[in-house]
């Protein structure tokens, strides 16, 4: 999906989500900010680095649930190993997880699997977290675990852009929200501006198909 | 650069010689495949069978080839069936008896898992059809691991090719032996004729097998 | 059967299986250590480097090692590269193994989910450490079966050791033929110490063929 034009500011301690018609270029845009896809033109700014979470979790299968929160720590960013393990154990407790510390990929569902995901990505004291439809892989019973940890995390403001197409997940997440289509910004309001008074048509015709 | 021995080459009948040797090799191969086809498809059709004994009998008889250097096999037979059997094998013969042997057997396991490939219902709706066993094979299943098995059974021929360079080892006049042979005879006058004789059998090798492989790999792209 | 002539040419065998496989296991090891070298060349498209090892592979496959023996022991040295016949078995064989071995781990490699690279670059890590530490021991558990066919494939190339006048099992069944005619014994003792050495490979393959489709179904 080609992006087209597109400016967007994420200020420190908001949630910016964004939505929009599948294939719309949501999850390029991710891509370019974390600088996965290459950009033709334009240039994008970030005051540290970013930590992604994947709709497919990605772990690492040959590592256990520790080694995969610690490897970039320690391999990227040179911590001390005492100091990193004891943030994950810290980590895991606050996402539920420490008993599975030392499982494997393999052994956890799919909810626990993105719990570490995001954790893993945490570690890194990332400046700002982009998530990627991280609960479109899941089964609906494991939707509730994924989106209640990333709202305790809106709650503790930190800085996240979110592409979902979950709507009431966004609603209640977000500060803001920006529909795109056809790799350009369409409409860009608060939450509750766009879904109470989307101004745009295609934005009315796109809650619409949600709505009923 | 000193002399490398490519005037030999040129000297007389010598290239034409080297060719023919190669494509002495290259007849071995061409026929030991030419049998292996039919064979090892009657084997691949009996692995698949249920009686426990013969199939018991034919996974030994694969793994005992597959297992055994070639050029074991070539001794096996060469040797062997001359002392114990009192057979007096030709070298040509030997060879096609051991390459029949083990294409045979690599055959016959493409044949069996390309057959174990094939979804069960498509037998199962055949027999419905009221088709016969043996129509069953011919028609249905027979056609539908030809395409699989195609680009597989042309590997096969590389490496025969390849392997019929062992013939060498018992006293087959092929293309390493015929080189042998003139940098022999030229051992006075052109004392390093070795490099360059040994380098042009590379390159003939090469040059059989290397468009065999693309042929194969074209193939495999297609319809794999 | 002689029994007591097997007894006593016993040791000769011995003799012959140490050195094919010291020498089979020196080429198998420079053999591996080029496949990875290769493969990574190609998964990470490296540019001239990996057209060479394009070229290097097809050359490597589609010639036979014992016309690549011939040419290294018997040609190169008119060419004032000389080495020995022990040096020239291990080279051949890694020569020829390197694209057979690049093959496996290229193919262990590029079963590695795209996104697991990905992943590892979005976690700050650079090319060489999402090699070192996510991608290649995931490509390393898939090429095992692979490498454990070539390791068996290449300790039965070493069969065309004796035509570099290497004193191995095959020159030895050959010579003691030759000597006390005693053909079924010199070729069953032949048959014997290659089954010795290449059967344990062959069940360690079978083996964890059948672990890895286990584990492949579960997740």
């Amino acid at each position: 999906m080609v992006l087209d034009n597109l400016s967007l500011e994420v200020k420190k301690g908001e949630v910016v989500v964004i939505v929009g018609p599948s294939g719309c270029g949501k999850s390029t845009l991710l891509r370019c900010i974390n600088g996965l896809e290459p950009i033709q033109s334009g240039s994008i700014e970030t005051d540290g680095q970013a930590g992604m979470v994947f709709q497919s979790y990605e772990l690492f299968p040959h590592l256990s649930v520790l080694k995969n929160m610690m490897l970039a720590p320690l391999k990227v960013q040179k911590r001390e190993k005492k100091e990193v393990k004891k943030e994950a154990m810290e980590l895991l407790k606050r996402v539920g997880l420490e008993e599975k510390a030392d499982s494997y990929p393999q052994q956890l569902s799919g909810g626990q699997k993105q719990r570490v995901a995001i954790v893993r990505a945490l570690i890194l004291h990332p400046e700002i977290l982009l998530f990627d439809e991280v609960t479109a892989a899941l089964d609906p019973e494991m939707v509730r675990e994924v989106l209640d940890v990333v709202l305790d995390l809106a709650r503790q403001k930190r800085t996240m852009l979110v592409v979902t197409h979950e709507m009431q997940f966004a609603r209640a997440v977000a500060d803001r929200i920006v529909f795109i289509d056809e790799g350009k910004i369409i409409e860009e309001a608060s939450s509750e501006e766009f879904f109470e008074h989307p101004k745009t048509d295609r934005a009315k015709r796109f809650l619409n198909v949600f709505r009923y | 650069m000193p002399d490398l021995g490519l005037d030999v080459l040129l000297k007389g009948n010598n290239f034409f010689r080297l060719l023919e040797g190669l494509l002495a090799a290259v007849k071995i191969s061409m026929v030991s495949i030419a049998l292996s086809i039919p064979f090892g498809v009657l084997l691949g059709i009996t692995m698949t069978g249920k009686n426990i004994l013969v199939r018991f009998l034919t996974k030994l008889y694969l793994e005992f080839i597959r297992i055994m250097p070639q050029l074991v096999l070539l001794f096996l037979v060469f040797f062997g069936s001359t002392r114990s059997l009192g057979w007096n094998l030709e070298g040509e013969t030997a060879a096609v008896i051991v390459f029949v042997l083990w294409g045979t057997a690599e055959m016959g396991d493409l044949v069996r898992s390309a057959l174990t490939s094939i979804p069960k219902h498509q037998y199962e709706s055949s027999r419905a059809l009221g088709l016969a066993k043996r129509q069953t094979y011919f028609y249905i299943i027979l056609p539908q691991t030809l395409r699989r098995l195609l680009p597989l059974s042309i590997n096969l021929v590389t490496r025969m090719v390849k392997t019929t360079s062992l013939v060498l080892m018992i006293g087959v006049v092929e293309v390493l032996k015929a080189g042998q042979q003139m940098i022999e005879a030229n051992r006075m006058n052109s004392p390093n004729a070795a490099f360059g004789i040994y380098l042009v059998i590379f390159i003939l090798y090469f040059l059989v097998c290397w468009p065999v492989s693309m042929a194969a790999r074209r193939l495999e792209k297609k319809w794999g | 059967m002689d029994f007591a002539y097997m007894k006593n040419v016993l040791p000769l065998y011995e003799k012959a299986a140490v050195l094919t496989l010291r020498i089979g296991l020196e080429g198998i090891i420079f053999a591996t250590f080029a496949g990875i070298v290769c493969a990574v060349i190609l998964y990470e498209k490296v540019p001239v480097l990996r057209q060479l090892v394009m070229v290097y592979i097809e050359i490597s496959r589609n010639t036979p090692l014992l016309v690549q023996l011939f040419f290294i022991y018997y040609g190169l040295p008119k060419a004032g590269i000389v080495l020995s016949a022990e040096i020239c078995g291990a080279a051949g064989l890694a020569f020829l193994g390197g694209s057979y071995m690049a093959e496996a781990f290229r193919s262990g490699l590029e079963n590695v989910a795209p996104l697991q690279r990905e992943s590892a670059y979005s976690l700050g890590m650079g090319k060489l450490q999402t090699m070192r530490y996510v991608v290649g021991p995931q490509a390393v558990a898939t090429s095992i079966p692979a490498f454990l066919a070539n390791v068996i494939f290449l300790l039965k190339e070493t069969s065309v050791f004796s035509a570099i006048s290497l004193m191995d099992l095959m020159f030895t069944a050959k010579d003691l033929i030759g000597l006390y005619y005693k053909t079924t014994e010199s070729l069953l003792l032949l048959v014997i110490f290659y089954l010795f050495i290449l059967l344990p490979v062959s069940l360690t393959g079978a083996a964890v063929e059948r672990r890895m489709k286990y584990a492949g179904s579960g997740s």
